[in-house]
């Protein structure tokens, strides 16, 4: 088991350190120089020099890689060309928006998803069960952008309860932002939800098949205990592996409902560094959103193999 | 094979699946020739018409038609992603059989490479790419495309895996067949339904993600139409005329719900094993 977890560690390593050499080279190759954005078009060429050389930018790429690396590694993830502030800093504050906002809609739909894909299984091929797989249907195929669009229209412009967008601040006090975060995080759950109704219920029906819950039930366990008892701990074993392998959706998710609610976080963030050409901070980002990836599936790769015996035995 | 096409008819599923995506592919094809208006035609004094009001579906911001505009958006939205679709389809496919047929360290390659690909979601690659080259279709194919790539690398592989162990192969290597005979002949026959299935499947997370772009402005430049731009146009609008967000959005919905319906059939109808 260790040499798997050492050799699994090391290759998360690896795959990190060969995703940033690729995120930094593309973003390396963009046409537009950062020090002539920041200086505007009256600048000197003197001027220019200047500022290229003490942004690092005159240096060759693999020293310029491996010193944004060291920085990294050490947390220092550079300054902001348009924002004049450390990166880190504006990645932690972005974080306060869409590290709630993923929470709040994995809670959602997890709530949701359990009890909808539990009762599906337990009336397997009922008219319950054909509504839950209507609902899953119907929710894997709605933009999470266009929910967030509909919701707008139902609970701001017609109703008039919730904010259309915008961030008020933690500082205007944990219900305001709750408030702000409410709408999007619906949006952003509904897509999830139908995947995880999905797999509850099949994980349910599995597990309901089995010897040892036949047995409780011949031995004289009522349905109810043997669902609550075995069907569910077992069901959120998948649950919780398709929530981590959901992760990049989750991602993309809230990239365009952050824009959609006018949301300050980070998905946000990205696509306004997009517009100013901001490339250190679209660097720091794209890396940040797909080492959480790598991590994420990491993981659940360990998750498996904590669980499943027989995974261990033949792992690599 | 006969078997299969009564199986389809006892499947509700596939045939509403069916239904969908033809309808869809009808009118983006029939868009080509013909739709109630020009797509593009503006005609401010009657902009913002509810639906049947002015045209079936209404008109937008512009006094366009909404009707013709989605009809236009069908064809842009369908044939972007069967195109990027297809890109992921035939590298990741070429790559899963070549792995399979060779391995090694070849297939570490392939499976960590398939890794640090699936860890960019195509919303931010096309995000970077677009920095480069600007938003667009291309844009929107590469980003999508590349991102399928290790979804067909990986369903390929582990099936082309399993055909190698089957006695017929084997035996074809008894015989003294080369591996890309084999290949050829026993082992892509076999996966085909399988790559079938997950094409009509990622062709509606295609769609989903090509609207997501398009909605950024990372997609389809304007003036051709398409679902995604039609909804972030929409978005400055929602109070005065709300259809004009709902409409578009329905059709995103009805597409891959179609496309999602008839790979699940499909998947049902191929592979009798696993009907549940």
């Amino acid at each position: 088991m260790i040499s798997i977890l050492i050799r699994r560690t090391l290759s998360l390593i690896v795959t990190l350190l060969i995703v940033s050499l690729l995120i930094f080279t593309v973003m390396d190759l963009l046409p537009g120089d950062p020090a002539a954005i920041m200086l505007g078009t009256s600048a000197s060429p003197d001027t220019l020099a200047a500022l290229q050389h003490s942004l690092g930018l005159d240096r060759p790429l693999p020293i310029r890689y491996l010193a944004w690396l060291a920085g990294v590694a050490q947390g220092d993830l550079g300054q902001s060309y348009t924002y004049g502030v450390p990166v880190a800093g504006l990645i932690a504050e972005r974080l306060t928006v869409t590290l709630p906002l993923a929470l709040m809609a994995v809670v959602l739909s997890v709530a949701v998803a359990v009890p909808l894909g539990v009762q599906a299984a337990r009336r397997h091929n009922g008219p319950f069960d054909a509504l839950a797989g209507l609902f899953s249907y119907v929710s894997i195929a709605v933009p999470a952008f266009w929910v967030g669009l509909l919701l707008i229209i139902a609970f701001s412009t017609m109703l008039g309860w919730l904010p259309a967008g915008g961030f008020p601040g933690w500082d205007a006090g944990l219900w305001q932002g709750l408030k702000a975060l409410l709408l999007p995080a619906v949006a952003l759950a509904l897509p999830q939800a139908g995947v995880l109704t999905r797999v509850a219920r099949a994980a349910v029906l599995d597990v309901m098949n089995e010897d040892f819950v036949r047995t409780a039930l011949a031995k004289g366990l009522s349905e109810e205990a043997a669902v609550w008892r075995h069907a569910v701990p077992n069901a959120l074993i998948p649950v919780v592996t398709m929530l981590g392998l959901q992760f990049t959706f989750l991602i993309a998710g809230a990239v365009l409902v952050e824009n959609v609610f006018n949301l300050p976080g980070l998905g946000r963030l990205a696509f306004q560094a997009l517009s100013q050409r901001d490339v250190i901070v679209m660097q720091d980002v794209v890396l940040f959103f797909s080492a959480l990836v790598i991590v994420m599936n990491f993981l659940v790769d360990l998750a498996y193999l904590a669980i499943d015996p027989r995974l261990r035995a033949g792992a690599r | 094979m006969r078997a299969s096409i009564k199986r389809a008819g006892r499947r509700p599923l596939f045939l509403i699946g069916l239904v969908i995506t033809l309808l869809l592919v009808g009118v983006a094809v029939l868009s080509l020739v013909w739709t109630p208006f020009p797509p593009a035609k503006m005609n401010i004094i009657h902009k913002l018409k509810p639906p049947l009001s002015f045209g079936l579906l209404g008109t937008d911001h512009f006094g366009r038609d909404v009707a013709s505009l989605l009809m236009a958006g069908a064809w842009n939205s369908l044939s972007t992603s069967f195109l990027a679709v297809a890109l992921g389809a035939s590298i990741g496919t070429l790559a899963g059989v070549v792995t399979a047929m060779r391995r090694g360290w070849l297939e570490l390659v392939v499976m960590r490479g398939c890794d640090i690909i699936f860890a960019v979601p195509p919303i931010l690659s096309a995000m970077m790419l677009a920095a480069f080259i600007g938003g667009g279709r291309f844009t929107a194919i590469i980003a999508i495309g590349v991102f399928m790539v290790p979804v067909f690398a990986r369903l390929t592989l582990s099936a082309a895996l399993q055909v190698w162990t089957r006695d017929y192969v084997t035996a074809a290597i008894g015989i003294g067949q080369s591996k890309l005979r084999i290949t050829w002949n026993h082992v892509l026959p076999n996966i085909s339904s399988q790559i079938i299935v997950q094409v009509t499947i990622q062709l509606g997370l295609a769609i989903l993600t090509e609207a997501g772009l398009s909605f950024l402005g990372l997609g389809l430049a304007p003036p051709a139409p398409s679902w995604g731009r039609m909804l972030a146009e929409a978005q400055t609008f929602l109070g005065q005329a709300p259809w004009l967000a709902l409409l578009p959005g329905l059709a995103i919905a009805l597409a891959v719900l179609g496309l999602n319906m008839l790979g699940d059939g499909l998947r049902d109808i191929l592979d009798p094993r696993d009907q549940g």
